[in-house]
């Protein structure tokens, strides 16, 4: 069978997605769906969990799951329990990949080694830490609740107990210089196990950070050009230590990429469930977007009351799907394929543009891939847009 | 039909915002004119652009009855007008259709550019003037020095000036009274052959062209067969009316009355404002003189920024010329922005009002491309070509050549800034002509090469005198002097719109002025962006926009696809928003601020 009768997901794979939307604390730079509560009522959850797995299980029939990702918020706040009910409905509901990719998203603050243990025994394959900075000054600045002490013991917990571990850093941050950030960063590359996420700090909309930058406050944040800098001395020191990036902010050893997220960027297939949580699935040969209602509360009662969590569901037209894909192909460095942008598309990727950027440095071009240089990556907005078809 | 004797027509002149809109609005109250529940604020300006900028635009006309302390009934017509000097013309042709004028004077400012300017066209017109002197509610108005200035600087005698709140309506009935007793009566003879003045013309939506007209001699009724007698267009006399400010018909209209006609005239074009107005049958042997045209002195093309609106603003423009006979214009296509019009204005004001009303009214974004003024080129085969675009600059080898127009512009200035008035002048070329003293206030008058005022002459007048000077200007003539076309180039593309003519002592300091500016106007791209300012082939100013370095979305994860695709997409639909000059993309509004005047 040739590639281009296979439907376009399966060149992604299928995952699932579970959003956990609860924090100890809402951090000041963090527009995710993150709430703080006083009180969880953990069975209620679990038995909504449950109820929109058997849901989409009975609509995507057959597949075979290649990952899961809980996600939040502070999905460490789960209890094992759940997490162990939820995995083993999983189990139940799709065939599984040989050796599955089960990723927790984990705080530094959540984590005692015994709530570990129990993660690992539910079925969790993966922990992602957030550590965000390994000094005592800028995770303070960052608002969170932990030192850097506190983050390197879970950190070694985490270690100790799963084989695949990755850790979070944000710089970019007040005050950072290419001097501060190089020790740091190298001191985290001695840490790290096979993978890592490092993100320039981003202002968004609607946070903490967002409204005190917006009155003209947070001073010393980086400008463009030594965003850059930190941006390449990011990728020489990783390069050097061996482990490139093979998206944009993130990095890993030889094979330890986090399938789950080469789902999203390969514009793969994926259910998203919980709060807020989006999704893309394939069904009888149309492609359409999922998603939920953001505040936690209000989908809890709607899968108790309705038996469904979704809000309605948009279709996605195949040119849209081909622009999804150009936009998340990029940050790969494996890149797009042309010829399957093309069969999405209907029109082959603009080859002037393409012959413009490559002349700028911005993308290599080979017969099968076009993939963005390292200055393109930096400035890849630019270069998705000059790409995408014009607007009608 | 109304005695000549108990008529008194007026102008109400003033330097701009020294109150001619209040007063007019008080004179009409205080007649009854108006009924009180329809009264506001500046009742005759009635333009969107004139209500929102608190500015008259438009000079405008109000019949008013007054019964005055002698008992009798006066008809008065009453002619509010702009004082912004590029509505000068305005004022100058309502002058022409009265026996005399108001002179207002804010009371807490003084006697300022355009009162001069005013006074001496009122003088010219041979007008009795009735000094006012206005504000004198204000705590700062000091109406005896100011009634000293005036005579002192215009020379007129000011000892029984009327002293005035137009916003209160203090001393108005005196301003009545005045009106009736010091004002002349109109002169004319009833049973000569019809005369009468055409003093303005506009379009109106329910009639269509409304003609304002001054009768001299004769009498014009309702049903007459009338010709112009400069066009030799011939109309029947659909309507007669007079304003109230509503119009109110009326039968007739005997000599010295001002009222309005209508005669199914198709265009405002095809009416010329001076012209004389007789009767078909028995027509008067001499016309009026007639009125200069208004010139336009400043030049400018207007693009649409989407260039699909070329027809809709072709459309616009002369929809708008129907009804404004103001401004001229002419297609114009430039290499970067395509299809647009040349237009021609009276000044920078008139210039904005017009591009306003077009984006406004029309719904059309607009590029403004630099102003500029008309330049004379001598050819050396003795052929003289007006020059009203840069991009259309000639060979310099055929031209022998340039003159540019000068004008002569008078400023007042507390004397405190005239250092810094007389730098501006000096460095602008301008040669003095005068300077005199009045109190503590200076009287200067420069010959200045109009094209310094045009490029930012009004915001630097401004700024060094913290807003205290005032400023007139008449155009004098042409003359030579060294002027070259500065171009500027993008990434080594010329962009045409915006390119100029300076004088060449001038174009370094203008070179590097414009290049820094779209330093900052236009967005990093990709690749690193030369800018360049040059004469002929010579470079005189150069900067470099370095290339963007950082443009990525850090997280983007399943969750963030929709939204982020949006984004991209949008932005990318607003590149339709910037021009694309070889491979840069200019945004709109880096033409619109580099075409700013201010600094
Ligand atoms: N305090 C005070 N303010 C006044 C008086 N007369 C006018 N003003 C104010 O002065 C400003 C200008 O008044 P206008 O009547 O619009 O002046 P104008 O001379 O018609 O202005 P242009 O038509 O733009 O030349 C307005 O804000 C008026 O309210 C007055 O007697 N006293
Ligand atoms: C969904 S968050 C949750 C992780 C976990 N709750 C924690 O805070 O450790 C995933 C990661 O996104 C990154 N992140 C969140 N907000 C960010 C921002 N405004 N700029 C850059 N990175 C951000 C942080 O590194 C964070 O660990
Ligand atoms: S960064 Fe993590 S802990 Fe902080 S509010 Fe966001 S999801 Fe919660
Ligand atoms: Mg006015």
């Amino acid at each position: 069978m040739t590639k281009a009768a296979l439907p376009d997901w399966q060149n992604g794979g299928f995952g699932l997605y579970i959003h956990w939307p609860f924090c100890a604390a809402k951090c000041p730079y963090c527009d995710f769906n993150s709430h703080v509560v006083a009180t969880i009522d953990q069975p209620a959850w679990q038995a909504a969990y449950l109820s929109e797995i058997d849901r989409i299980g009975a609509e995507t029939q057959g597949r075979v799951l290649q990952s899961v990702f809980f996600g939040g918020g502070t999905p460490s706040l789960m209890q094992p329990d759940l997490i162990a009910a939820v995995i083993e409905r999983i189990r139940a509901t799709w065939p599984m990949v040989n050796d599955p990719e089960i990723t927790l998203e984990a705080n530094p603050t959540s984590v005692e080694a015994g709530r570990f243990r129990g993660f690992q025994q539910a079925g969790v394959t993966r922990i992602s830490m957030g550590l965000q900075a390994l000094n005592d000054t800028d995770l303070r600045k960052l608002g969170r609740m932990h030192s850097a002490a506190e983050g390197r013991a879970a950190f070694d917990i985490a270690r100790a107990t799963f084989e695949r571990v990755s850790f979070d850093l944000i710089y970019a941050r007040q005050d950072q210089s290419l001097k501060d950030w190089r020790a740091e960063l190298s001191h985290a590359l001695t840490m790290a196990v096979d993978h890592l996420s490092l993100y320039q700090l981003t202002i968004e909309d609607g946070t903490a950070f967002g409204a005190r930058h917006a009155a003209g406050g947070l001073k010393g944040l980086p400008d463009d050009d030594l965003s850059a800098d930190l941006y390449a001395l990011t990728q020489d020191l990783t390069g050097a230590a061996g482990m490139p990036a093979y998206e944009i902010s993130n990095h890993a050893r030889a094979g330890a990429q986090s399938r789950h997220n080469l789902v999203y960027w390969r514009a793969g297939d994926y259910a998203g469930i919980g709060p807020g949580a989006h999704g893309r699935l394939t069904l009888d040969g149309q492609r359409w977007a999922t998603e939920t209602p953001r505040a936690p509360f209000e989908w809890l009662k709607q899968v108790s009351i309705s038996g469904d969590g979704e809000i309605a569901r948009q279709l996605v037209p195949q040119a849209e799907q081909a622009a999804e894909y150009l936009m998340m192909s990029l940050r790969l460095s494996e890149g797009l394929d042309l010829a399957r942008y093309h069969a999405l598309s209907g029109v082959a990727l603009d080859p002037r543009a393409c012959a413009r950027l490559a002349e700028m440095g911005m993308v290599t071009q080979s017969a099968e891939r076009l993939m963005a240089t390292q200055n393109g990556r930096m400035v890849l907005n630019s270069v998705v847009r000059d790409l995408l078809p014009d607007p009608t | 039909m109304t005695e000549l004797s108990h008529i008194r027509n007026f102008s109400i002149v003033a330097h701009i915002d020294h109150g001619k809109s209040t007063l007019a609005d008080r004179l009409i109250q205080v007649t009854g004119t108006v009924a009180a529940r329809d009264m506001k604020a500046q009742l005759l300006d009635t333009m969107d652009i004139e209500r929102e900028r608190g500015i008259t635009i438009k000079a405008n006309t109000v019949r008013l009855e007054y019964r005055a302390q002698d008992g009798e009934l006066y008809i008065l017509n009453l002619i509010d007008t702009p004082g912004h000097v590029d509505f000068g013309y305005e004022v100058s042709r309502s002058m022409r259709a009265v026996e005399g004028s108001l002179l207002v004077v804010d009371a807490s400012q003084g006697v300022e550019a355009q009162t001069l300017a005013n006074v001496y066209q009122a003088l010219d017109a041979g007008h009795e003037i009735v000094p006012v002197l206005n504000k004198i509610d204000l705590p700062a108005a000091e109406p005896d020095r100011i009634r000293q200035q005036i005579e002192d600087v215009i020379g007129l005698d000011a000892s029984d000036a009327v002293m005035i709140s137009a916003k209160s309506g203090l001393g108005v009935p005196d301003v009545l009274e005045a009106i009736v007793t010091r004002l002349p009566a109109p002169s004319g003879d009833r049973n000569a052959p019809l005369k009468a003045m055409l003093v303005d013309s506009w379009y109106d939506t329910y009639l269509g062209v409304v003609v304002m007209v001054r009768v001299i001699d004769g009498v014009l009724k309702k049903g007459d067969r009338v010709r112009m007698m400069q066009t030799g267009a011939l109309y029947g006399v659909e309507k007669l009316a007079v304003l109230k400010p509503a119009m109110v018909d009326i039968a007739e209209l005997g000599p010295g009355e001002i009222g309005v006609l209508t005669a199914s005239i198709k265009q405002v074009r095809d009416t010329r404002v001076g012209d004389t107005i007789t009767h078909e049958r028995k027509p008067c042997t001499t016309p009026l003189a007639g009125f200069k045209p208004a010139q336009q002195v400043v030049f400018c093309g207007l693009f649409p920024v989407d260039s699909a609106e070329f027809e809709p603003l072709r459309d616009a423009i002369e929809r708008l010329a129907l009804n404004d006979a103001s401004f001229s214009y002419e297609m114009e296509t430039s290499a970067a922005l395509g299809f647009g019009f040349r237009c021609g204005f009276l000044g920078l004001l008139h210039l904005e009002v017009i591009r306003d009303r077009l984006e406004r009214e029309y719904d059309i974004d607009l590029i403004t491309t630099a102003p500029s003024v008309v330049y004379h080129l001598h050819m050396k085969d003795g052929e003289m070509r007006e020059l009203h675009n840069p991009a259309d600059m000639t060979d310099l080898t055929y031209v022998d050549h340039i003159e540019e127009p000068r004008i002569k512009a008078t400023i007042l200035v507390p004397d405190e800034y005239l250092g810094d008035v007389l730098k501006l002048c000096q460095d602008r070329r301008g040669v003095q002509l005068d300077l005199s003293y009045a109190g503590s206030r200076a009287m200067v008058v420069y010959d200045l090469p109009l094209n310094e005022v045009v490029f930012d002459f009004y915001d630097r007048l401004k700024s060094v005198t913290k807003g205290y000077a005032s400023f007139d200007y008449a155009m004098i003539g042409y003359q030579e002097d060294f002027l070259v076309k500065m171009q500027i180039l993008v990434n080594d593309e010329p962009v045409d719109a915006l390119s100029m003519m300076v004088h060449r002592d001038r174009a370094d300091m203008r070179g590097r002025a414009m290049c820094e500016k779209l330093k900052d106007l236009i967005p990093r791209h990709m690749f690193k962006i030369p800018i360049q300012a040059a004469i002929g082939g010579r470079v005189i100013a150069r900067e470099t926009i370095a290339a963007m370095r950082k443009d990525v979305t850090a997280k983007c994860y399943g969750g963030d696809v929709t939204r982020k695709k949006k984004l991209l997409e949008k932005q990318k639909a607003g590149k339709k928003k910037m021009r694309q000059f070889g491979k840069v993309e200019i945004p709109q509004q880096a033409f619109i601020n580099a075409l700013k005047m201010d600094n």
